[in-house]
């Protein structure tokens, strides 16, 4: 179970090795504030469209699995977004339309096909915790380099009230090197590709070094 | 005029892929040559044209009457994955060999995040039957013209010598960032 768990941070990612929920993973990831706002939405649209899948998965009509699971997604989806609109009412303005494109994040509905049709419910919500927080973790990776090259520091709110910063700081001598263009999206797909090709050397190497071990 | 600057806006400046971050997933996985980079195009302009008008009559008709906008989410991914169905079997029964060329493509368009982004778009700016209409076919269009650019890039891609770990999509990503740089510098014409 630990490796259920332990899986979706590094060797199978859901975003930097699988390429799964790209879209969602290079817009939002402007700051660190929409990164661990949109992981935290996603991981419990996760957690729980596993746990229903799961629970379903032994009624459920193989033929039409598909659009059943499209409703369980799109309903657990509107109840968050209603609840982030409700009290978080600023992540909701700058999530924008990518909170309602959680339903069409292919990593929720490859886990419901891929993991909790198949498998017991307390296995497939530890398998959406660890996915969840695999995408929560690439998505922070991402935000903090692209803030930190675009305006110098970061900062990160108190999801319910705004003007409450949590943690945050600035680094003087960067001020004069910053770069706008990482918060668009050259500086998205830029600093993505390096992060691809990091996890792809060390999952390389990991390789390697079992095939090795073998020998 | 109006309509043709709004189109050239959507196409152009405000691309889908480069500038809004939508259908990066089958940006990559279907821009490995130029010929299934055109079918896939194609396949996402009418099913976008034609999901965007059903799901424009659902909420104007059904969602708005009936004081129910709060399941637009759930009843638009339902009549996109029901459009998406229907047009591959309609496809399959009466040409066989436009299904033998799109087949393949036409059950990835539903999680492709262009379609619900367009369809959400086109009621959150409050457009009318003919802006819904000029907007679906120049945002899909917009995605066409890239992923077709895309796909002739990484057809050279492919025969490069490349190190190890940026083979593949890393290196293709920082080819993406380069043309949505390239896509900016348009932003003044409209």
């Amino acid at each position: 179970m630990w490796q259920n768990f332990k899986n979706g941070f590094i060797k199978e990612n859901p975003v930097f090795g699988l390429y799964l929920g790209l879209c969602s993973s290079l817009a939002i990831s402007t700051s660190l504030n929409n990164a661990i706002g949109m992981g935290m939405c996603v991981t419990i649209v996760l957690i729980f469209s596993n746990v229903l899948v799961s629970a379903i998965r032994k009624i459920t009509p193989d033929e039409i699995r598909i659009p059943v699971y499209i409703v369980i997604i799109a309903t657990l989806v509107s109840i968050v977004e209603m609840i982030v609109h409700a009290f978080m009412p600023e992540l909701y303005d700058s999530l924008g339309v990518f909170l309602g494109l959680i339903v069409v994040n292919c990593i929720i509905l490859g886990r419901a096909e891929a993991f909790a049709s198949k498998n017991p419910i307390g296995a497939s919500a530890i398998d959406g915790l660890g996915m969840g927080l695999g995408y929560t973790f690439a998505l922070v990776l991402i935000s903090v380099v692209r803030e930190l090259i675009a305006t110098g520091g970061i900062a990160f709110y108190n999801p319910f009230d705004a003007t409450q910063i949590i943690f945050g700081f600035n680094i003087e001598a960067l001020a004069p090197y910053t770069v706008s263009l990482f918060s668009g999206s050259v500086g998205a797909f830029l600093t993505f590709s390096c992060f691809a090709a990091l996890f792809a050397f060390i999952k390389q190497r990991s390789a390697k070094k079992e095939k090795e071990a073998k020998k | 005029m109006e309509l043709l600057s709004m189109a050239i806006a959507a196409i152009l400046i405000n691309n889908v892929v480069l500038t809004q971050f939508l259908g990066i997933c089958p940006f990559l996985g279907v821009s490995k040559n130029s010929k299934s980079a055109v079918g896939m195009g194609l396949a996402v302009i009418f099913v976008i044209f034609g999901a965007s008008l059903l799901t424009f009559a659902l909420y104007k008709l059904v969602l708005v009457p009936f004081n129910i906008e709060y399941m637009q989410l759930i009843s638009f991914i339902l009549v996109i994955a029901a459009f998406v169905q229907f047009t591959e079997m309609f496809i399959k029964k009466y040409s066989a060999s436009l299904y033998k060329s799109l087949g393949i493509y036409l059950p990835l368009i539903t999680t492709n995040c262009v379609v619900l982004f367009v369809a959400q778009d086109n009621i959150t700016q409050g457009y009318n039957l003919i802006e819904t209409m000029v907007n679906s076919i120049s945002v899909p269009a917009g995605f066409m013209l890239v992923l077709f650019l895309f796909s002739c890039l990484r057809e050279r891609l492919d025969s490069a010598d490349t190190t190890a770990s940026w083979r593949g999509n890393p290196v293709a990503l920082v080819v993406a960032a380069l043309m949505a740089l390239a896509f900016s510098g348009l932003a003044g014409i409209v």
